[in-house]
């Protein structure tokens, strides 16, 4: 980055700890000299004029609420009195038809709900099904699992980016960030054969090995794409149209952003620096030098920068994945979990009854529950599995970060106006297909 | 515009407590037991009625009346601060005769502790639960999606209505172990009944945003506008 | 490029024995080679096949070559709507006011699975196939269809429009549904087309 207007405290020790241990933190600054950038409140309602208040509905088909979503607005004038947001035009009863599917069953399932983070879901999912089996997977999947997300977080924030942008009037980071999205989806084509929904992960392990050769092309793209970055940056981050249109937007406070359940780079930029990678780690992520982002403002402008750093702090994870990716099988030694190879299936008896159980009636866990939480680029994303010994889960819970934080767009949307509704919607990062599950 | 934030770091209240680790070799049963449970029996007794630790997790199974008080009680008291509910959500059986579960997953960020506060609804009995919106604005959405899977009431919710069916489904409650997997109805006596939401014919901007917004309004809106305040036509 | 050999650019056959005239069928192919290089898309997205769309619609996969570049999302100045996701029973109201609201000469594309028959989804909630709340022209397979697959079902869609004639006119009728039960097609149709695959031979209630 060429200007240094921005400046990032990166002074932390090499595990991304400090000395006590407590995993460090790093401000975002919005100015030089380290005061945020003032703008005006809008301008308060007149009383006398505010007479008759107007009823208007947008969407469910809009091109600017990221899906179905239907807002309806009591305005006075421009100004937004209320908002009564409208969800369910994408409720298609995954949870109901989890309960009727076997575990391995389940994941393409856990694609289509939050479909930009297609993989990080398979792997949320997996963990939670491998808590609830007592399973630990091996070295070389734990890693993998890592790449696996954290491209899954870039390409999340890649949609968020190019949508936001197109609600907010420029129109040319969608065509970059496509572009970007379409090269990872070579990668995870030739990972797992399909670009969006990957199905990428099984209990105990993944549904293929990285071919040869894959490595080297995650790092080509993880050399080329902090350019991405840079250029929208220069674009849009001292644009007085974006910083007139996003800063004092839908501001929330920490308290209010923690007590409305919010997770994820909404609740960051408030300035609570919860990250379900640093506070409740999972897969190795303790293990790794990377730095959480936290706002100060609670605005859109501190959601963009929050997000915008996070895709840098992906990059940094994934040299590190890359780097330290062991050699060894990607599936544990289990074949009352993993399908035998199929040469063996044909020959050995004990293989073949394996095969048989496995397909035909699935894995089955011990009795118990479990609730596995990640840090999707959405939030904290959670699968809440009971099992009754059966191979299908008696209850399987999506804890939705979208939902959660959508929520709260009625409590953000007042006393802003119209135009800063799409903003400040645009700013919560919302998938439809995770909100109505 | 008022002063940038406060940085709260989670994990601030322990400073001593080491680095969470990713868990590994977690056991069935017999894990380690969130410090709160035993402070939770220490404070109300009897009404706690089983403590497990499945998987790691620390799970409080309480009686229906006093859940609301104890979870007041995690919220408010400095030495617990659950500050964060992950969720809400309910869980019924295949085995039809076991009661109806309503699970509360909590989050101390200061602590860095999960606990899972559960109660048991037998359904000889309407089910009802107290709605712990006043203490968490997250509960909203959450307990309004509970209701409309479960058709378990949260007693003291300030607009408990249908949030993904839409308000006049008719078919059930659709995650409860009785309602079939493709519902109770044929699929043209289905799209029948989805049809019938927009009875109207023509299309005009002021019918449809009105009427159509209208059964979806809550109960206090609705009132105004039916008591004949102007909507701006 | 592809599996199978692309087809040859036919020359739109005419009927000798028509009473056609000169004049008739170079107006017909003057008016749908205009309308099928310029469809303005309705992109009714909903879900993952959304994603693909905007994909094809961005710079690797252009739409702009198909002269689709010009994304309406006002229905009134649509001509094809693409449905591209899935359907639930909440949302079939809606798709079925925005192809009314649509203007004559409009199509429908089901993009994806879930829009053809309700895909992966079958259960309570979900609308087992758009085709039972509105006609579609185009069924484009796939979960999600690459964007290559959307672009042979754009394609055909041309390749339809340009074997319209002008003196078909049957072609242009709106479908009107029965007044009561706002169904076009008659109610055990929709069953039968909802039907699961596979072994139930009806409509049985829960289990696969």
């Amino acid at each position: 980055m060429a200007t240094q207007k921005r400046t990032v405290d990166v002074a932390l020790a090499t595990t991304g700890v400090d000395a006590q241990g407590r995993p460090q933190r790093v401000p975002l600054v919005t100015a030089d000299d380290g005061s945020s950038v003032a703008v005006e409140a809008p301008p308060a309602v007149e009383p006398e004029l505010a007479e008759e208040h107007m009823l208007i509905n947008i969407g469910p088909q809009h091109p600017a609420t990221h899906g179905v979503l239907r807002l309806v607005l009591e305005l006075d004038g421009e100004t937004v009195v209320r908002c009564i947001p409208h969800v369910g035009y994408l409720h298609c009863g995954f949870e109901k038809i989890g309960e009727y599917r076997q575990y391995n069953q389940i994941v393409p399932w856990t694609d289509r709900e939050d479909y930009l983070n297609s993989i990080g879901n398979n792997c949320a999912f997996a963990l939670g099904a491998e808590r609830l089996f007592g399973v630990d997977i091996t070295p070389r999947c734990t890693v993998l699992r890592v790449i696996a997300m954290e491209l899954s977080r870039i390409i999340s924030h890649l949609v968020w980016l190019g949508t936001t942008c197109i609600d907010i009037g420029a129109f040319t980071p969608f065509l970059w960030s496509f572009q970007r999205r379409e090269q990872v989806y070579d990668l995870l084509e030739s990972w797992v054969g399909a670009r969006l929904t990957t199905s990428a992960t099984r209990v105990g392990g993944m549904a293929a090995d990285i071919p040869d050769g894959w490595i080297d092309g995650l790092r080509s793209f993880v050399r080329s794409f902090p350019s991405t970055i840079d250029e929208v940056d220069r674009m849009l981050t001292k644009n007085a149209i974006w910083v007139g249109r996003t800063v004092g937007l839908g501001v929330m406070t920490p308290e209010e952003a923690v007590n409305y359940g919010l997770s994820g780079p909404m609740v960051r930029a408030s300035g609570v620096a919860y990250d379900v990678r640093k506070d409740f780690p999972y897969l190795d992520y303790e293990t790794y030098d990377f730095d959480v982002p936290v706002g100060t403002n609670g605005d859109v402008y501190d959601r963009y920068l929050v997000r915008m750093e996070e895709m840098r702090q992906s990059v940094r994870i994934l040299e590190q994945a890359a780097n330290r990716l062991p050699d060894g099988p990607v599936n544990v030694d289990d074949p009352r979990l993993i399908l035998p190879p199929k040469s063996k299936a044909t020959s050995e008896m004990e293989s073949m009854i394996h095969h048989f159980k496995l397909v035909m009636e699935g894995p089955r866990p011990p009795i118990g529950e479990a609730y596995v939480a990640i840090e999707s680029p959405k939030g904290e994303k959670g699968y809440y599995m009971v099992s009754d010994g059966t191979s299908k889960p008696v209850r399987w819970r999506i804890r939705p970060p979208s939902f959660v934080n959508l929520s709260a767009i009625s409590k953000m949307v007042e006393g802003h106006l119209l135009s800063d509704v799409i903003a400040i919607n645009a700013s919560i990062d919302i998938v439809m297909g995770e909100i109505d599950r | 515009m008022t002063a940038p934030f406060e940085i709260h770091h989670p994990g601030s209240a322990d400073r001593n407590a080491p680095a969470p680790v990713s868990p590994r070799q977690v056991p069935h049963r017999g894990g380690a037991e969130n410090p709160s449970a035993a402070q939770i029996k220490a404070k109300f007794g009897a009404a706690v009625r089983r403590i497990d630790v499945v998987w790691g997790e620390t799970t409080v199974v309480v009686a229906p009346e006093t859940v609301l008080d104890v979870i007041r009680w995690l919220h408010d008291d400095p030495s617990q601060q659950y500050d964060y509910l992950s969720d809400v959500t309910g869980v019924e059986f295949r085995d039809l005769e076991q009661p109806v579960e309503v699970v509360w997953h909590l989050r101390s960020l200061p602590h860095r502790r999960f606990l899972r506060v559960k109660v048991q609804l037998t359904k000889n009995r309407p089910l009802e639960v107290p709605s712990v919106w006043s203490i968490y604005k997250a509960a909203d959405w959450m307990e309004r999606e509970c209701y409309d899977m479960f058709g378990i009431r949260f007693v003291g919710h300030p607009d408990l209505r249908r949030i993904l069916m839409w308000e006049q489904y008719r078919e059930g409650f659709p995650l409860r172990k009785d309602f079939p997997l493709r519902g109770r109805f044929s699929r043209a006596e289905q799209l029948r009944q989805a049809l019938a939401a927009n009875p109207e014919a023509r299309y005009s901007l002021e019918e449809l945003s009105i009427a159509d917004a209208f059964e979806d309004l809550p109960t206090d809106m609705r009132q105004r506008l039916r008591g004949g305040e102007r909507t701006g036509e | 490029m592809g599996l199978t050999n692309r087809p040859e650019r036919r020359v739109v056959e005419y009927d000798p024995r028509s009473q056609e005239g000169w004049v008739a069928t170079r107006l017909d192919f003057l008016v749908n080679w205009g309308r099928a290089n310029s469809l303005w898309p309705m992109p009714f997205g909903t879900a993952c096949c959304a994603i693909e769309f905007m994909a094809t619609a961005a710079s690797r996969f252009d739409l702009a070559r198909f002269g689709m570049e010009r994304m309406s999302f006002s229905p009134r100045q649509a001509d094809v709507l693409i449905c591209a996701g899935r359907v639930p029973f909440k949302l079939a109201p809606v798709i079925r006011r925005i192809w009314q609201q649509m203007a004559q000469p409009k199509w429908a594309i089901s993009m994806g699975a879930c829009a053809s028959s309700g895909g992966m989804f079958d259960n309570y909630a979900v609308v087992q196939g758009i085709d039972t709340i509105i006609p579609v022209d185009v069924y484009v397979p796939g979960c999600p269809p690459r964007p290559e697959g959307l672009m042979y079902g754009i394609m055909m869609l041309q390749e339809k429009v340009k074997r319209e004639r002008m003196n078909d006119s049957a072609l242009r009728n709106e479908m009107e549904p029965d007044p009561r039960s706002q169904l076009y097609i008659p109610a055990p149709t929709i069953n039968e087309l909802s039907e699961p695959f596979g072994n139930s031979v009806h409509q049985t209630r829960s289990g696969l």
